[in-house]
């Protein structure tokens, strides 16, 4: 089954068994990783399930859609580059495994 | 057993038990709920659930593994009967017995029964719980004529729902406007010409005196000018009610729900409560306020589990709301109350637009549709206590994140 790792601010990680077909967030949710909240259930009303795809992976995901874009404008920690809403990542093929940092913080 | 023992595996119930345990609280943590079902999200259960674009396992929102990697043991399918403060316990039907050295109560709260002749007909549904959505989304399919009674969230959420599906939908409100008691006239008449658009017929001012059925089945809706509307089905959506009967009997103080603290602790010391079940007074809304939102049960019981685990942090955070109903995306920040002036941001005609509301000339809401990046600035500004000039809000070339990212500098 394929991954998603989380690596913590202070580099700590973990990584988890995720269906393509949850998303990230839920994924994160479910197991209690830490910094993720995911208020909306990934209704693109809350951004507080943002983080940071790892950098050689971003082109392997689809492009944020224009609502996603807007809510990344305002996340609460820092905008990157390779920020994104987990409520709206799968781990699709040919991944096996998506790297994803978590903000310092969500709200 | 000692430990913690939470009442309710919602948001509040699961959120405080993951909080205490991740701040350190090491005794054993007890969750019992009345439900069947692995803790689930709600917000889909009037929308994309009825809709049929989230299934019913994407709705779990923890399951086994999260429970037992946290350590928390979850019993579900078990009603909590009966608190007994003196001798720390609690009493499950069947008569079996959990004692606790600590307890929170996240009972949440229930929909508000309609009381006229008729309201027990086959046909008439209530909208909380999953089983409560999957019976109503059952019976969408084979209906064709749906009332609404209420044009509160829920209730318009449903409208929407069926509109999309293609039904013929009425929503009977009583009162002037739709969603008074949540958002300003201009949303309600933004939200009134949308469903309007949308083929659904409202009827403001109107209220419900009884119901008319065949063989107990509702076949229609008695309104008080004395016409009455077919239905096949009817939703009712008037409100709810703290489920805080259990912490009424054992004697915790209750106003329209459990009173408590901003570290969600009642007035009896190690008896928390949290979510929809709770009253609390909000520094940002200036008042006592018992709301019924995921953030406020997930932000309470952060709290309430900080201070269970010895680490205490009190709840501070302005309520925060949504609404997707059709291709409006509603977002508040904040309750308007009683405004003083209000400045609008945006085209309402385009259906792109915020209204900012203030009171004393401090910022206090915000409504925004269809401008989630707007929303998230405003729920900055808020938050840090920073009001833009009236001015400066309507004014859509003015960046109101400047003044957060100016705050936020000023702070560092």
């Amino acid at each position: 089954m394929p991954r998603v790792r989380f690596v913590q601010q202070d580099r700590s990680e973990k990584s988890i068994e995720v269906g393509r077909d949850l998303s990230v967030m839920l994924a994160a949710v479910r197991n209690g990783i830490p910094g993720i909240d995911g208020e909306c259930g990934g209704c693109l009303d809350c951004a507080t399930c943002h983080v940071y795809v790892d950098e050689e992976q971003t082109s392997s995901l689809p492009q944020p859609s224009e609502e996603e874009l807007e809510l990344l404008s305002a996340v609460s920690g820092e905008r990157k580059p390779n920020s994104r809403l987990s409520c709206q990542l799968k781990v699709l093929t040919p991944l096996d495994e998506l790297v994803v940092h978590v903000p310092a913080r969500q709200s | 057993m000692t430990g913690l023992v939470i009442i309710g595996a919602s948001y509040a119930g699961v959120q405080a038990a993951l909080t205490a345990r991740d701040a350190g609280y090491c005794q054993p943590i007890t969750i019992v709920c009345d439900e069947e079902w692995l803790p689930y999200q709600r917000p889909p259960l009037s929308k994309d659930f009825l809709l049929g674009r989230i299934s019913e396992q994407n709705l779990i929102l923890r399951d086994e593994t999260f429970f037992e990697g946290k350590q928390i043991n979850l019993v579900l399918g078990q009603r909590a009967t009966l608190l007994d403060l003196r001798a720390r316990q609690v009493t499950l039907a069947g008569d079996n017995a959990l004692e606790f050295e600590k307890l929170l109560i996240a009972t949440g709260s229930r929909a508000r029964r309609i009381a006229v002749e008729g309201a027990d007909f086959d046909g008439i549904f209530y909208l909380r719980s999953v089983t409560d959505a999957i019976d109503l989304k059952a019976r969408l399919a084979d209906a064709a004529e749906i009332v609404i009674v209420g044009g509160g969230f829920i209730g318009l959420e449903v409208a929407a729902s069926a509109a999309k599906l293609g039904k013929k939908v009425t929503v009977v409100e009583a009162s002037s406007r739709l969603l008074e008691r949540a958002v300003s006239p201009i949303l309600s008449t933004f939200l009134l010409d949308t469903h309007l658009r949308a083929g659904v017929d409202v009827m403001l001012d109107e209220t419900v005196t009884s119901f008319k059925g065949n063989d107990r089945k509702v076949s229609a809706v008695v309104l008080g000018n004395g016409a009455s509307v077919r239905a096949d089905l009817v939703l009712v959506g008037i409100g709810g009610v703290a489920n805080d009967e259990i912490a009424r009997s054992a004697g915790l103080r209750c106003t329209n729900g459990i009173v408590v603290d901003e570290h969600g602790q009642s007035e009896t010391s190690d008896i928390f409560a949290a979510g929809d079940c709770a009253n609390h007074f909000n520094r940002f809304c200036e008042s006592w306020v018992r709301l019924e939102s995921v953030q406020n049960a997930q932000d309470q019981a952060k709290a309430a589990g900080l201070a269970i685990a010895g680490a205490p942090a009190p709840y501070e955070s302005v309520p925060r709301f949504w609404s997707d109903q059709y291709d409006v995306k509603l977002q508040i920040v904040g309750l308007a109350g009683q405004y003083h002036r209000q400045a609008v941001r945006g085209s309402v005609d385009e259906g792109r637009f915020s209204v900012f509301y203030y009171r004393q000339g401090r910022l206090v809401a915000v409504d925004s549709v269809n401008r989630p990046g707007e929303q998230m600035a405003a729920r900055r500004l808020i938050a840090a206590g920073i009001s833009p000039a009236p001015e400066q809000a309507a004014d859509a070339s003015f960046d109101l994140k400047s003044l957060v990212t100016a705050a936020d500098k000023a702070g560092a």
